[in-house]
Formats: C-alpha cells, sequence, structure tokens
C-alpha cells in the first residue's frame, strides 16, 4: 500500500492512529474495570476507574489537538480526511464512553456502602458484551474492515434486549420487597449506562463505514424524508 | 422519495478519444472529457502528465509546433474545431488563453486590452475606450490603473500584469476562457485575487484552469479532471475528487502518496 | 588554495584584463592623437564644405563627404528592404531544418566572407558589364555607353551585397530576441501571423534592426575597394547629378592623397584632416548604434 511521500506526514497519521487506540484500550478497561467492581464489591478498584478517568480527557485534548494541527498545516484530502474527521468524531464518543464507565465505578461505590444484592448474572452478560462491542468496533477501525463494523452495528439489538430483560428483573426485585429499591435502581442504572456504552460503540461502527466508504450512512431514517 | 438527479450542464466543448502526439511520442492519450458550460473545470496531475498539452489542443495552440498531430474529436457547441467552418483565427477568438507567466506586450495598458479587438477590426475609439473599460472592470483591475492607462503595461506588480492579461483576454469576449497555471508566479494575496475573479467570472464563461496546486483546483473549480502520463484517469465533481475519489491513482495523488 | 593565494591569483587575473582593455583603449588614443596633431589645424568650415584645389594640395573636401553620403544613402535603400524580409523569411516562415532555409544561411556565411576587392570585381562584371551593359544594348543609341561604366548606382548595390550578410544577421538577432510569449499571446487572441509580426515582433525588433542597418553603413561608408572600379573618381568637377554619375569618397580620397600626392609634405595636413573626418563619421555612426542598443536594453530591462 503506498505510503505518504512525506514521510513526516505519514509518521503524523500513524502517531494519531496509535493515540485513539490507545485511547480505546483506556477506556475499554475502564468499563470492564467499573463492572468488576460490582460484581467483586471491589471499591478500591471503583475508585481507580474514577482516578483513571481523567488520563482518558488528557487524551481526548490531545487527539483533538493532534487533528486540528493536521488539518492546518497538510489539508489532507479524500481518505486522509475523512480518517481525521472520523478521528474528530470517534474522541467524543470515547470520552462519553469513560465517563460511562466513571458512572458505572460510582453505582458500584454506592452499592458497597449496602449489603449485596442477589448476583445479577445478565448485568455481567451486558457488560462483556458493551466492552466486546467497543472492542469490535476499535478493531474495525484499525482494518477498514466494513464487514465488522456491521457486525457490530447487528449486535446493538442484543445488547438493547439485554438491558431491557435486567430493567425488567430490577422492576420484579424492587416489586419483591421495599428494602430492594435503593439499590435495585442503582443496579438499573448501571444497566442503563452499559446500554448507552453499546450505543457509543455502534455509533464508532458507523463512523467506520463511512471512513471506508466514503458515504455517510448516519439516520438512514431521517435521510429519506429529505 | 429521491431527490431527482439534475441534468448535467451542457458541455460548451467536449474531445472524443483525443491524442496528441509530438513526432512519435504520444502525450495525450485516448481523453474523453466533456466541459461543462459556465463551470470551472480543473485539471490536475503531476509535471508532464499531459494536462497542458491538453488545454493547448483546445485552441489549436499546438498548431503552432512543429511536429505536433492530434487524432480524434475536440468539438466547441458540437461541432468539430477542424472543421472548415472555423479557422484557428477565427476559433482563437471565441476560445481564448491565459498563459502561466504573465506575458503583457511592451505597449501601454490601453493598447495591451485593445490589441485583440484592434486585430479583430475594431477602429472606432469610442467603441474600444467603452470595451477596454468593460475588460478591465472584468478583471478587477479597473479601478487600479483607470488613471494610468497611457502608461507602459510592464510597470505593473506580477498580479496586476496577470489581470491585465486576463482582461485582454477577456476583451474580445470569447466564450471559453483557458488558464494554464495563471497564479504559479504570484504571492499568495495575488493568488487570492485571482480565484476571486475565476469565482466571478464563471458566471459568463466556461473556464478551463491547469494547475498544479491542487488545493487551488479544490477551491476554484467544479468539475476535477486527473490526468496521468498523457492519460484521464479520472474526472468528477471536484468535491467528490477530494473526498471521495473512485480510482486509487487519483487517492494516490490527491493525498501525496505519489512519487 | 591558501587564502593568500586566491587573493593573489584574484588580483593578478584583474591586472590582465584590465591592462588588456587598457591596451585597446590606448591604441584608440594613439591613432587619435595622431591623425588629431597631424590635421586638426587644416579642420576648418571652409574645409569641409569647399571643393578641392590646386591638384588636391589646398581647398576642401566637400565633394568626397557629399560623395560618401549619396552613395551610403542609396546602398542603405538597396540594402534595407532585402536584408529585413530574407531575414523574417528564414526566422519566421521558414520550416525548421528546411533545405531552403539552411542553404540561404550557408550562402549568407560564405558572403560575409569574401573579401571586400572581389566584390569589387564582381560588381565591375556583373553590374557594370552584365547588367549595365545589357540596358546599354537595349535603351542606348547604339555606340554609346550610358549604363554599362562605373555609376554611384553600381557602387551603391555592390556595397549593398557586401553589407547584406551583416543587416540579415543584426535582423535575425532582433526577431529572435523578441520573446516566444508575446508571439503566442498574440496569436491567442487572434490574430494572424502577419498582424502578429506587423504589430507585436516588428515594434520590438525595431531597435535591434536599426542598429544593424547603422552597422551596415557605418562598415559600407568606408569600404573603399568595391567601389574602386564600380563608380568612385578622383578628381570630378561637379558634384554627381544622376544615379549614372561617378562621385568622389572620403575612403578613397584619402588613399589618392597617400600615395599619388606630388607633393608629400604639402598634402600631409590635408590627408590627416580628411581622416580625421572619416574617423570622426564612422565613429558617430558607430556609437549612434551602440546608444540605440544601450536604450533599447535598458527599457526592457526596466520592463521586467
Amino acid at each position: 500500500m503506498a505510503t505518504h511521500t512525506d514521510k513526516a506526514y505519514e509518521a503524523e497519521l500513524r502517531s494519531l492512529r496509535e493515540k485513539l487506540l490507545e485511547m480505546g484500550g483506556l477506556v475499554e478497561a475502564a468499563i470492564s474495570s467499573s463492572v468488576r467492581a460490582i460484581v467483586e464489591r471491589d471499591t478500591a478498584l471503583a475508585e481507580g476507574v474514577k482516578t483513571k478517568d481523567r488520563e482518558i480527557n488528557r487524551m481526548e485534548v490531545a487527539i483533538d489537538g493532534a487533528c486540528r494541527r493536521i488539518l492546518a498545516l497538510r489539508q489532507p484530502a479524500a481518505s486522509d480526511l475523512r480518517f481525521i474527521t472520523t478521528a474528530l468524531k470517534i474522541v467524543v464518543d470515547l470520552e462519553r464512553m469513560g465517563d460511562l464507565a466513571v458512572n458505572v465505578a460510582e453505582r458500584a461505590l454506592d452499592l458497597n456502602r449496602a449489603p449485596p444484592l442477589a448476583p445479577n448474572h445478565d448485568l455481567a452478560k451486558l457488560a462483556d458484551l458493551a466492552e466486546a462491542q467497543l472492542k469490535k468496533a476499535l478493531d474495525a477501525f484499525v482494518t477498514g474492515d466494513v464487514g465488522k463494523a456491521e457486525v457490530v452495528m447487528r449486535g446493538d439489538e442484543l445488547i438493547d434486549a439485554l438491558y431491557l430483560k435486567v430493567f425488567n428483573d430490577m422492576i420484579v426485585l424492587m416489586m419483591e420487597d421495599g428494602k430492594n429499591i435503593r439499590r435495585a435502581t442503582s443496579l438499573m442504572f448501571a444497566a442503563k449506562h452499559l446500554e448507552r456504552f453499546g450505543d457509543h460503540a455502534t455509533n464508532l461502527a458507523e463512523m467506520v463505514v463511512y471512513m471506508v466508504r466514503g458515504t455517510d450512512i448516519r439516520h438512514p431514517r431521517s435521510r429519506q424524508g429529505s | 422519495m429521491t431527490t431527482p438527479v439534475p441534468a448535467p450542464a451542457p458541455a460548451k466543448m467536449e474531445t472524443r478519444s483525443l491524442e496528441i502526439r509530438y513526432g512519435e511520442k504520444p502525450a495525450v492519450k485516448d481523453v474523453s472529457l466533456r466541459l461543462p458550460d459556465r463551470q470551472v473545470t480543473a485539471l490536475i496531475g503531476p509535471s508532464g502528465c499531459g494536462k497542458s498539452t491538453f488545454l493547448r489542443a483546445l485552441n489549436r495552440m499546438n498548431d503552432l509546433i512543429p511536429g505536433a498531430s492530434a487524432d480524434g474529436e475536440i468539438l466547441l457547441d458540437d461541432k468539430s474545431i477542424y472543421a472548415s467552418h472555423l479557422d484557428a483565427v477565427e476559433l482563437r477568438r471565441r476560445v481564448g488563453m491565459v498563459f502561466q507567466k504573465s506575458n503583457p506586450f511592451p505597449k501601454s495598458i490601453f493598447e495591451n486590452v485593445a490589441y485583440g479587438l484592434k486585430v479583430g477590426g475594431l477602429k472606432d475609439r469610442a467603441a474600444l475606450a467603452d470595451r477596454v473599460e468593460r475588460s478591465l472592470r472584468g478583471a478587477a483591475l479597473w479601478d487600479e490603473v483607470k488613471d494610468r492607462l497611457g502608461e507602459s503595461a510592464l510597470g505593473l506588480s506580477g498580479g496586476q500584469q496577470q489581470r491585465l492579461c486576463i482582461a485582454r483576454a477577456l476583451a474580445i469576449e470569447p466564450e471559453v476562457v483557458l488558464m494554464d497555471e495563471p497564479a504559479s508566479a504570484l504571492d499568495p494575496i495575488a493568488t487570492a485575487k485571482i480565484e476571486d475573479l475565476i469565482h466571478e467570472l464563471k458566471a459568463r464563461y466556461t473556464i478551463v484552469i491547469v494547475t498544479h496546486n491542487m488545493q487551488q483546483a479544490a477551491r476554484v473549480s467544479d468539475q476535477t479532471a486527473f490526468f496521468y502520463m498523457g492519460e484521464l484517469v479520472e474526472v468528477g465533481p471536484t468535491e467528490q475528487i477530494f473526498t471521495n475519489p473512485r480510482q486509487q491513482r487519483t487517492e494516490d495523488y490527491v493525498t501525496g502518496k505519489f512519487g | 588554495m591558501s587564502v593568500a593565494t586566491r587573493k593573489a591569483a584574484g588580483a593578478g587575473l584583474f591586472a590582465v584584463t584590465g591592462a588588456a582593455a587598457l591596451l585597446v583603449v590606448a591604441m584608440l588614443v594613439v591613432i587619435l592623437v595622431d591623425v588629431a596633431r597631424g590635421g586638426a589645424a587644416r579642420l576648418s568650415w571652409e574645409f569641409l564644405s569647399a571643393a578641392p584645389e590646386e591638384g588636391m594640395m589646398a581647398g576642401g573636401i566637400f565633394p568626397a563627404i557629399y560623395g560618401t553620403a549619396v552613395m551610403t544613402l542609396m546602398m542603405t535603400v538597396a540594402v534595407m528592404p532585402v536584408g529585413v524580409l530574407t531575414a523574417v523569411y528564414l526566422h519566421e516562415y521558414a520550416p525548421a531544418r528546411s533545405r531552403v532555409a539552411g542553404a540561404v544561411r550557408v550562402a549568407i556565411n560564405n558572403l560575409a566572407g569574401v573579401p571586400s576587392i572581389v566584390f569589387g570585381l564582381f560588381g565591375l562584371g556583373f553590374f557594370i558589364q552584365f547588367v549595365g551593359g545589357g540596358l546599354d544594348r537595349v535603351l542606348s543609341e547604339p555606340g554609346t555607353v550610358t549604363y554599362g561604366k562605373p555609376a554611384l548606382l553600381w557602387a551603391a548595390l555592390t556595397l549593398a551585397i557586401l553589407t547584406l550578410p551583416v543587416v540579415i544577421v543584426a535582423t535575425e538577432e532582433a526577431l529572435r530576441a523578441v520573446p516566444r510569449e508575446h508571439r503566442d499571446a498574440s496569436l491567442a487572441l487572434g490574430a494572424t501571423k502577419s498582424q502578429t509580426l506587423v504589430r507585436v515582433v516588428f515594434p520590438q525588433a525595431l531597435p535591434g534592426i536599426l542598429t544593424g542597418a547603422i552597422l551596415a553603413v557605418a562598415r559600407g561608408a568606408g569600404e573603399v575597394a568595391p567601389i574602386l572600379f564600380t563608380g568612385v573618381a578622383y578628381f570630378l568637377p561637379e558634384l554627381p547629378n544622376s544615379a549614372w554619375s561617378q562621385f568622389m569618397h572620403l575612403g578613397y580620397h584619402v588613399y589618392v592623397l597617400a600615395t599619388q600626392s606630388p607633393d608629400v609634405e604639402a598634402t600631409r595636413p590635408l590627408l590627416y584632416a580628411t581622416v580625421f573626418v572619416l574617423l570622426a563619421l564612422t565613429f558617430a555612426l558607430n556609437l549612434l548604434a551602440i546608444s540605440i542598443r544601450t536604450r533599447t536594453r535598458r527599457k526592457a530591462a526596466a520592463g521586467h
């Protein structure tokens, strides 16, 4: 595959890609730790997630700056342009996903102050799915694989379904015993955060399709009206 | 419901399977390109790719080069420019050209702009003065030179000289204006003025511009054609060429992966 | 090379080249001073305007000045159109590598190398005997020779042929100096080739062509050998009044004064004064050519 004649430019683009993947890895670790903090009732882990979020935010700023620099100095065109504009958007989603991980960690802290509820396997499964969506979306981004991106987009249905199940389970718990309400609500919120996490991963996948194909496939239903 | 695709603008000029050789060597191979009416078409490509040769064929300036020969069709308003009803002189009154390095005659500013009109037979002084003023206004130069029309054109700055050459070309009221890297020798401000001028001119003229500077092509043109080694690799709306070209070679050139 | 050696070499080169230039100027100064010393005393308005008297030992040189001027004028009128048009053909119209153009160029080069005395013989044989003789056979009373003898016209035409290469080369150089871009621009505006030539090329080439003309004139005015057999005379009672008259000539006058004077001492001042006038004329013409060329160059430089 041809590389840019200007090696410095080639290096800048490569560095940007690496930074994005690094940030994605941090977010993956964050969501994984935050759910473990709930399941294993690990307060220290939850605190750790909150501290590490600062690193994620720093990376957002750094990546934004790198993108702006390339735009100003290199006038990127075609695939390079699509890559940069995608990177600018991906970074927003990743940062939000990091915030969602922090939200889940806060639910963990809250839950750990009270005696444990019956373990909900579906929540753990939801977490695994959400984390897997992010991993697959980042993979699609790195390899430019539209097929993988489409798998992610289809997988969002499963996450929604699982979230609904957890939601209903929590409702049942709350109806069973009023003392459960506070803790069930926390878990419900955690599940919601994970469902949103999955949505962001789907966004990422849609942007990968634009980056590779050059066609904007977002909001298909809104388009038809125009 | 999908929006209807607008009908393509009529082609002011068109080439069909155009091939141009210098002696034995082909400089342009099998190029079929439509130049839509009253739009700006940019021709881009690396050095030696044939874009300037192609441009010069459109007003038969290649006829002046010994050994140059052309095959295929070049059409102006759907009629061949080699047909008997149109000799090269008449063609060049309809298809004007602005060159890369500004080349005003060593005459006064007025005489430069009036030159094309005078060789075309216009003698009436009032009419000449009127046309000269209109052309200079059209080239956004009138205000700068209206008090010194009698002075030598060589006293103008580089950017002004190039705009003078544009005014000179516009004076004969061509239908098509060919520009061969019109701003390559100019500083950024002068370049911006020329590009702004092109934007205004396209309301009345069909413009074809050859440029080395991809960003200029991107800024100025409606349609971009990418030439490589004498062939037309890809042509399309400028936005598409610069955001999502169809050919890998176009993509490589536009992102700087050539070489 | 050390710094000191470099400096020494640089200074040495400067000195040598400077000395050569000085030598040239010195030679010129020596000639001028010698001539001035010998003849300045004799210079006067009377000298320039009167006819020679007492067998060339007194009087003036006006007829010689007049003859030189008229002959040079006729020569110029003859050589300029032919020379300029030939150059225009060679540069503007002849296809590249054409055999005809090549042949013409060879002819011009050879013509430039022919010794001037040969031109004189050519003039005698062709113009006087062939053309003049032919005209006589057709137009004159049998037995009379009106055209087939030495005359202003034949001398002027002979010199025209001699100076033809100068004019052609100077004109071609002037045409070549007109940048191609101006021709292209003119053609791109819908001008024909001839319009381009007249409106764009000629005005720019004109100074160069004029320079060529002046150089030709300067050369032609001074040549003596070609006119020896074709029209010049040593002493004429009247000024030439037609193209068929003979004429006196400054250069020839110098030759005669120097070689055939009965009293060398008496004629020496006259000789020097005549030489002075001849030199002054040549210098003036050359200076004119140089000044035109310099002014053109300066204008061209200022424009770009």
